[in-house]
């Protein structure tokens, strides 16, 4: 992409908390991040790293109760759609930002016909009437490539395969033109040829929209294959941001290259065991003072448990939040991942 | 659908026999004695000639086959023929079922007793859920506000609170304190005009207030639970994702998703509204189905709570049939051809 693409989306110092009985949870803290017109952002981390969270306070889409939206920013078209109303925002949801989930089984309504709900957002955003919406919602469906729309319209989710619901998911999402998609994890509830051919549509309607993507995901072989931009988040904040090359040629932050390292390979000599990070993602009770990968990162220093590192710009749109990321810590050339996955 | 109706139907026959086998088998191995509520200064030898003129001296098996062919050949024979004004197969020796104690055709009896228990027990049954499904969709939706705790606190005493107690205690608030509603309902009463319809309506108003106080206990209890279990759901987002409008996820997506199981309970319920409510209409001197029941089984008469069962079971496997069917209509995933 290139440098300077007019931007679509723009955040600015998310926090997101959960409160719980026991305490509150900080899920997103201080994250910003923007998103170019076009634009393919993949988004990796691993469970718990606050990924869905992030995206779904976007538009405001977390149940609140338990969940709150302590401050930030998210520019979108001259507007703060966490100051908008909400007749604003639902004029939003779903007609320029749509949403995909992750488990295509459960995210249909499964007593309403797949016909119906791709009607909906037509009817409701395009003011189309029903035969309009009719044949459009065909169009999409042919558009994912579904065989014999017109006649699956009629039919129930239970009736579609997995691939083939979730093919619903983004023709729903995709039914009024959105500027941004976002997509969390869509292929992971997924087999891998399914997966790879949901890959293959995304990257082939991105071609044919043009909208900006913001894909989720812990896979980082998808993230290889399709992301213009890498975003890696960790404990509910971002600490390592470049464009796709440069994150696996050179990532900069302990956390990425050791999520880099535990990629097994396919080709070359065959690992006694796979590799893993020890330690678990650290569940935050209160806004972070220190960095919080420290307690599993095997450079970690005195400085780390003190001041939480803030993101600092270390190349050509590299951003990272590490106290080391200056002081060579990022040599050490981490594997390619082509093959890994998919 | 019309297939699987069918062959339901077909297989409820041999049930629906079997049932009534078991109830006449229950009601013989009863110690009640239709003579038991005549005067004492009857002497034992007349008693027995009255049994034997009962038919009580004949075999069971023999009584059981007599009451099978009064009810499922002899009765409708004659439902037909009232209708047409006919006379076939020899109408006058025709033998219906008929009731010990009053010596009348017992279907009689029952044709007579069903308004009433339709009007305030089938009402009641209407008000509750009426006012149950709201109920449930508004506490699911603002769980833990006051309207839940509230709805909560009135399910809890509709649930616990016995009619013989509820109803004696609006009997004592309105209409001996506040004289706003009559305590008995008179069955006498004949809706003309405007005047005596309102009469009608006053006097089934406490009735259908106790009645529909455990209904709406019971369904908006479980509307509720069952509008959390959705509320919940992975497509409830999709559809606030799409930007659809609260009102239209609330009342399209999750209530129609939420029905199902309710409705399931609804159609199971509908045979007890037949049934009558029998301590309800002890209270309020409804003489319905559930007071001819009771009075049925202490006089010992036997061909009355033997066919008034019998009806009951028949509405049962129907509402199970009808509880099905509505299931198959409403939740697509579930067919049964």
């Amino acid at each position: 992409m290139p440098d300077g693409a007019p931007k679509v989306l723009d955040v600015r110092n998310l926090n997101t908390v959960f409160r719980t009985r026991t305490g509150e949870v900080h899920a997103v803290n201080r994250v910003s991040f923007d998103l170019e017109k076009g634009e393919l952002l993949g988004v990796v981390g691993e469970s718990g790293s606050g990924k869905s969270v992030t995206m779904m306070s976007l538009i405001r889409l977390i149940p609140s109760p338990p969940a709150e939206i302590r401050s930030g920013q998210v520019l979108f078209d001259g507007m703060d759609l966490l100051e908008v109303d909400d007749d604003t925002l639902r004029d939003i949801r779903g007609a320029r930002i749509g949403f995909v989930f992750q488990d295509p089984m459960t995210s249909l309504n499964p007593v309403f016909t797949v016909g119906f709900q791709l009607r909906e957002p037509l009817m409701r955003h395009m003011g189309m009437n029903r035969r309009e919406a009719d044949r459009r919602a065909a169009e999409l469906l042919e558009l994912v490539g579904i065989p014999d729309a017109a006649r699956r319209l009629r039919d129930y989710p239970h009736q579609f395969s997995g691939g083939m619901r979730q093919r619903v998911m983004i023709a729903i999402a995709l039914a009024c033109d959105p500027e941004v998609l976002i997509a969390d994890e869509p292929t992971t509830a997924l087999d891998v040829t399914i997966q790879a051919q949901i890959l293959e549509l995304v990257r082939e309607l991105r071609q044919k929209l043009g909208m900006a993507i913001i894909w989720i995901t812990h896979d980082l072989g998808v993230i290889a294959g399709i992301a213009d931009r890498v975003m890696v988040m960790y404990g509910g904040q971002v600490v390592e941001e470049a464009p796709v090359r440069a994150l696996f040629k050179e990532p900069r932050h302990p956390y990425t290259r050791a999520l880099l390292e535990t990629i097994p390979h396919v080709r070359g000599k065959r690992a006694e065991r796979l590799e893993v990070i020890e330690g678990q993602p650290p569940i935050l009770g209160a806004a972070p003072t220190a960095c919080p990968f420290r307690d599993r990162c095997a450079a970690a220093v005195e400085i780390c448990g003190r001041e939480n590192p803030a993101l600092r710009e270390v190349g050509a749109r590299h951003r990272v939040a590490c106290h080391l990321s200056d002081t060579g810590a990022g040599s050490g050339a981490a594997p390619e991942p082509e093959g890994a996955h998919v | 659908m019309l297939n699987y109706t069918i062959r339901r139907l077909l297989f409820a026959i041999p049930v629906l026999l079997f049932i009534s086998f078991i109830i006449f088998l229950i009601l013989d191995l009863a110690p009640s004695d239709p003579t038991g509520n005549l005067p004492l200064t009857i002497p034992p030898e007349v008693r027995e000639k009255i049994r034997q003129s009962l038919g009580l001296g004949e075999p069971m098996y023999w009584r059981y086959l007599m009451w099978c062919k009064q009810f499922f050949i002899n009765e409708p024979l004659n439902i037909w023929d009232q209708w047409m004004g006919t006379c076939s197969f020899n109408c006058e020796d025709r033998l219906r079922v008929v009731s010990y104690v009053t010596r009348s055709p017992v279907v009689d009896l029952i044709v007579e007793r069903l308004p009433q228990t339709l009007w305030v027990v089938g009402m009641s049954y209407v008000v509750g859920i009426l006012i149950a499904i709201p109920i449930g969709v508004i506490s699911a939706y603002r769980q833990y506000s006051w309207f839940d705790q509230a709805g909560t606190f009135v399910s809890m005493v509709g649930f616990s609170v016995p009619p013989f107690f509820s109803g004696v205690l609006v009997i004592v608030i309105f209409s001996v304190q506040l004289g706003w509603f009559p305590s008995i309902y008179d069955t006498t009463l004949k809706v003309v005009d405007w005047d005596t319809f309102v009469l009608q309506l006053k006097q089934m108003v406490l009735p259908v207030m106790v009645l529909a106080l455990q209904t709406t206990a019971q369904i908006s209890r479980f509307m509720r639970a069952s509008m959390l279990d959705n509320l919940n759901m992975d497509y409830v987002r999709t559809a606030r994702a799409k930007g659809m409008k609260e009102r239209t996820v609330l009342l399209v997506h999750v209530l129609r998703n939420s029905l199902i199981p309710v409705v399931t309970v609804i159609a199971l319920g509908v045979p007890s509204v037949f049934g009558g409510a029998i301590i309800t209409e002890q209270v309020f001197k409804v003489n319905g189905i559930g007071q001819l029941l009771i009075i049925g089984i202490q006089g010992g008469d036997a061909p009355l709570v033997q066919t008034l069962t019998f009806i009951f079971a028949v509405l049962i496997v129907l509402a199970n049939l009808i509880a099905d069917i509505l299931y198959g209509i409403l939740d697509p995933r579930i067919r049964y051809d």
